[in-house]
């Protein structure tokens, strides 16, 4: 078999799996939201949390406990972190305190679901920060993504009361209902495959020709498990998914993949029920698709074809990349990744040709909405519909509706600053680290010092590592040392901004969408759950990011390309 | 003024006891249980599928590990032995944090397609890899000339095994005709037939070569 035709069957395996779980993980999911029962444990969650889960607020106070919930997080995370130093050794492994401005980045990085990391895992992290600090986000940084577009969702199904649900509810809920279960059962095939999960801590094995090979042990699979199921991509270890002990072989790769896609397709299932029409998100489902496949499609051509000085000598694409996965493999895992929040990677972006690098720039910067990460992809879809719909309803001169709802100044105005923000954050950012001038001992040291590569590629692992902070992606052009004063604080506040801000936006839509009043359907009302307005929707996101963020693409991956 | 600060510490208090009962679900009994499971039904390889031979440990089934020489080159890097197949340049560098640890380092180049350091390191290996075999440059496979993303990639392709099969034979003074249905038999294809490249686990050819070479 070449390997191509294996690339193009383990893509089609993939789409099978995630064609198999759509209804039934959705319809799941939507039972869950929508359940007016109490779980025994869920009771006691909120008995401790002091808080009535079946108290409906409106939107400023759903965003409210967000905002204290992530508040008390990132303070959590960062005081673990600096507290490394003094817990006993057998947490900590004997690593001492993580500096400031990197505990910062580190803790702003799992509460924003981001999971950028400026540290290496095997060599900064004790078992207490992975699992107590780091893994916890993992989970409910997702939960809390999934509670917004739910939130959302409800704001289009409910009329003139403008309750979005109970925030600690849905909370809960995502994570012990969805996200607890499906990780127990993954993370132990990641073990029967041959991942680790042991808490014995660093050691040394022996090796054939003699003398020792010093390695990890840790809870590592269970981490691997929610860290793709949540969309995060923090890894274990530096290497992340392409370690061995993450990632043992060609069908743990696949099934890794399988889990990031899971959640933020079927939550178009989830959306269509929550609305009443299936179909709706149908038409969601079917834009993300294409944009997916069409991306995934691209990237495989441009590896398979090896484009770039060095990789011509080699003959394949295979630097940074595993022999058990190989080219085809490793294309579907990167184009995945970056397409949702992820940002785990089982072979290096920086060593991908420069289309491929191009397209994994490129992916993040529609906004991660082809699946996007869970909950944050459904939202962030659902606002680039409603600009769809607006653009629509200019174009035959009628007030603009979407699921029964008025698109309106006020709701169109939401949706615009949603979409200013990461850009905002991505441009201003890369704009400013090029214009750094270093000067030795300064506090900004390090912006310009720091790249690992020169020209075009120099470019683009700034451009890169903004546009991964601010949409919350987390993957890296490594060949940035981030680990600098100036990138830890600047990509630190880029995630924060990127994850909090937009979601002031949706929740305010959301609020004024279930204020409203529903307008009847007539002959002259959009057809959005048809092909055409799947295919109008993906000419918004592709016309609206091209626009943004040509110029920076031409300056990075495109003049690599050509040149 | 008074209400608002009240209302908003009650909020962060509820936002802390939140984290905390779910700190306690996902960071306590969540890994301890997979933990169980897996200590319990995969001892083995939860515990990083180490090898034995001759009663010692040899490795991890996972890793790929160095099998070198006492002996360095003029730029210092220990010279491969040829006795045994060799595996995939890696490029996880030296440790530079928490050195009392000596940590094994995991991660790649990170050199981007079109970079000069790279062109010019895979025309060295390209050639090193000929000469050490004696074979010719046009026939070394792009695994041997690439360094892998984990840096301890366990695999190489059944081309460089196959490739290195008559240098091993001749260093162990062993029938190359044994030692290449050696490699045969240890070519790993592809999972279910399609997924993943065919491969080659180095350590445990390697381990069935020195028993070959025992007989």
């Amino acid at each position: 078999m070449s390997p191509v035709l294996s690339g193009i069957l383990q893509l089609t395996a993939l789409i099978a799996a995630l064609a198999l779980v759509y209804r039934p993980l959705g319809d799941y999911m939507a039972r869950v939201y929508s359940s007016e029962k109490h779980l025994r444990p869920e009771k006691w969650i909120y008995r401790l949390i002091g808080a009535d889960p079946d108290a409906e607020m409106r939107w400023p106070a759903y965003l409210r406990g967000i905002l204290a919930f992530s508040l008390v997080g990132v303070l959590f995370l960062y005081l673990l972190q600096r507290m490394q130093g003094v817990l006993p050794s057998s947490l900590s492994l004997g690593f001492t305190a993580i500096s400031p401005d990197q505990a910062f980045n580190t803790a702003a990085s799992f509460v924003a679901n981001t999971n950028w990391q400026s540290y290496s895992g095997e060599q900064a992290m004790g078992h207490a920060v992975q699992t107590l600090g780091l893994a916890v986000q993992n989970f409910v940084s997702a939960a809390v993504g999934m509670a917004v577009a739910i939130a959302l969702v409800r704001g289009f199904a409910r009329s003139r009361s403008g309750e979005l649900g109970n925030f600690w509810a849905d909370l809960v809920r995502g994570t012990i209902r969805i996200l607890i279960p499906v990780s127990v059962v993954a993370a132990v095939v990641l073990v029967a495959c041959g991942a680790i999960q042991n808490f014995a801590g660093i050691h040394d094995i022996g090796q054939l020709t003699g003398g020792t090979q010093q390695v990890n042990g840790g809870a590592v699979a269970s981490q691997e498990a929610i860290k793709e199921l949540g969309t995060n991509g923090g890894g274990y270890f530096n290497a992340n998914s392409a370690h061995p002990f993450e990632n043992p072989n060609a069908f743990t790769n696949l099934f890794e993949i399988f889990l990031i896609l899971v959640i933020p397709f079927a939550l178009t299932r989830t959306f269509g029920k929550l609305v009443g029409n299936v179909k709706q998100g149908y038409a969601i489902l079917a834009a993300m698709g294409v944009i997916w496949i069409g991306f995934t499609a691209l990237m495989m051509w441009t590896e398979y074809a090896h484009h770039g000085a060095a990789l011509q000598a080699a003959g394949g694409a295979m630097e940074g990349k595993e022999q058990r996965f190989g080219v085809g493999a490793s294309a579907i895992f990167g184009t995945a990744t970056t397409l949702t929040s992820t940002g785990a990677v089982d072979s290096f972006h920086s060593s991908f040709t420069g289309l491929g690098g191009g397209l994994t720039l490129l992916s993040m910067m529609l906004g991660e909405i082809a699946p996007g990460g869970v909950g944050s992809g459904l939202y962030g879809m659902l606002v680039m519909a409603v600009i769809a719909v607006f653009i629509a309803g200019l174009m035959v001169g009628r007030t603009p509706e979407y699921l029964g709802k008025k698109i309106g100044t006020r709701e169109i105005k939401l949706a615009a600053c949603y979409i200013l923000i990461t850009p905002t954050l991505v441009l201003g950012f890369t704009a400013l680290s090029m214009a750094m001038s270093t000067p030795p001992h300064s506090i900004l040291n390090g912006a310009a010092d720091s790249v690992h590569n020169s020209g075009a590629h120099g470019f683009s692992e700034v451009l890169y590592a903004f546009t991964s902070g601010a949409n919350n992606n987390g993957s890296a052009f490594a060949g940035l040392n981030a680990n600098t004063q100036w990138y830890n604080t600047t990509i630190g506040l880029a995630m924060l901004l990127g994850r909090f801000l937009p979601m002031v936006f949706v929740l305010a839509l959301a609020g004024s969408l279930a204020e409203q009043t529903p307008v009847p359907e007539t002959a002259g009302t959009l057809r959005t759950e048809k092909p055409l307005f799947a295919g109008l929707l993906v000419g918004a996101i592709i016309i609206i990011t091209g626009l943004t963020y040509f110029p920076a693409l031409a300056l990075g991956p495109m003049a690599e390309g050509l040149s | 003024m008074n209400n608002s600060v009240r209302s908003t510490a009650r909020l962060v208090v509820a936002g802390l006891r939140a984290l905390i009962a779910l700190t306690l679900v996902c960071g306590v009994i969540y890994p301890l249980v997979v933990t169980g499971i897996a200590q319990a039904a995969f001892h083995d390889k939860a515990n990083g599928s180490e090898i034995k031979a001759d009663g010692k440990s040899v490795g991890s089934e996972r890793l790929g590990q160095t099998y070198v020489l006492d002996k360095k080159d003029k730029d210092g890097n220990p010279l491969p032995d040829p006795k045994f197949f060799q595996p995939r340049p890696s490029a996880a560098g030296p440790n530079t944090e928490n050195t009392q640890y000596h940590l094994l380092v995991s991660g790649a180049s990170n050199l981007a397609a079109d970079s000069k350091v790279l062109l010019t390191g895979v025309q060295q290996r390209r050639a090193d890899v000929a000469a050490f075999n004696g074979v010719s440059p046009a026939a070394v496979p792009v695994d041997a000339l690439t360094a892998s993303a984990s840096g301890v990639d366990p695999d190489i392709s059944p081309e460089y095994a196959r490739l290195q099969a008559d240098r091993v034979a001749k260093a162990n003074h062993l029938d190359a005709e044994k030692v290449r249905k050696l490699v045969e038999d240890h070519v790993d294809g592809r999972i279910l037939g399609f997924m993943g490249e065919e491969r080659v686990n180095v350590l445990k050819l390697n381990i069935a070569l020195r028993e070959l070479a025992k007989a």
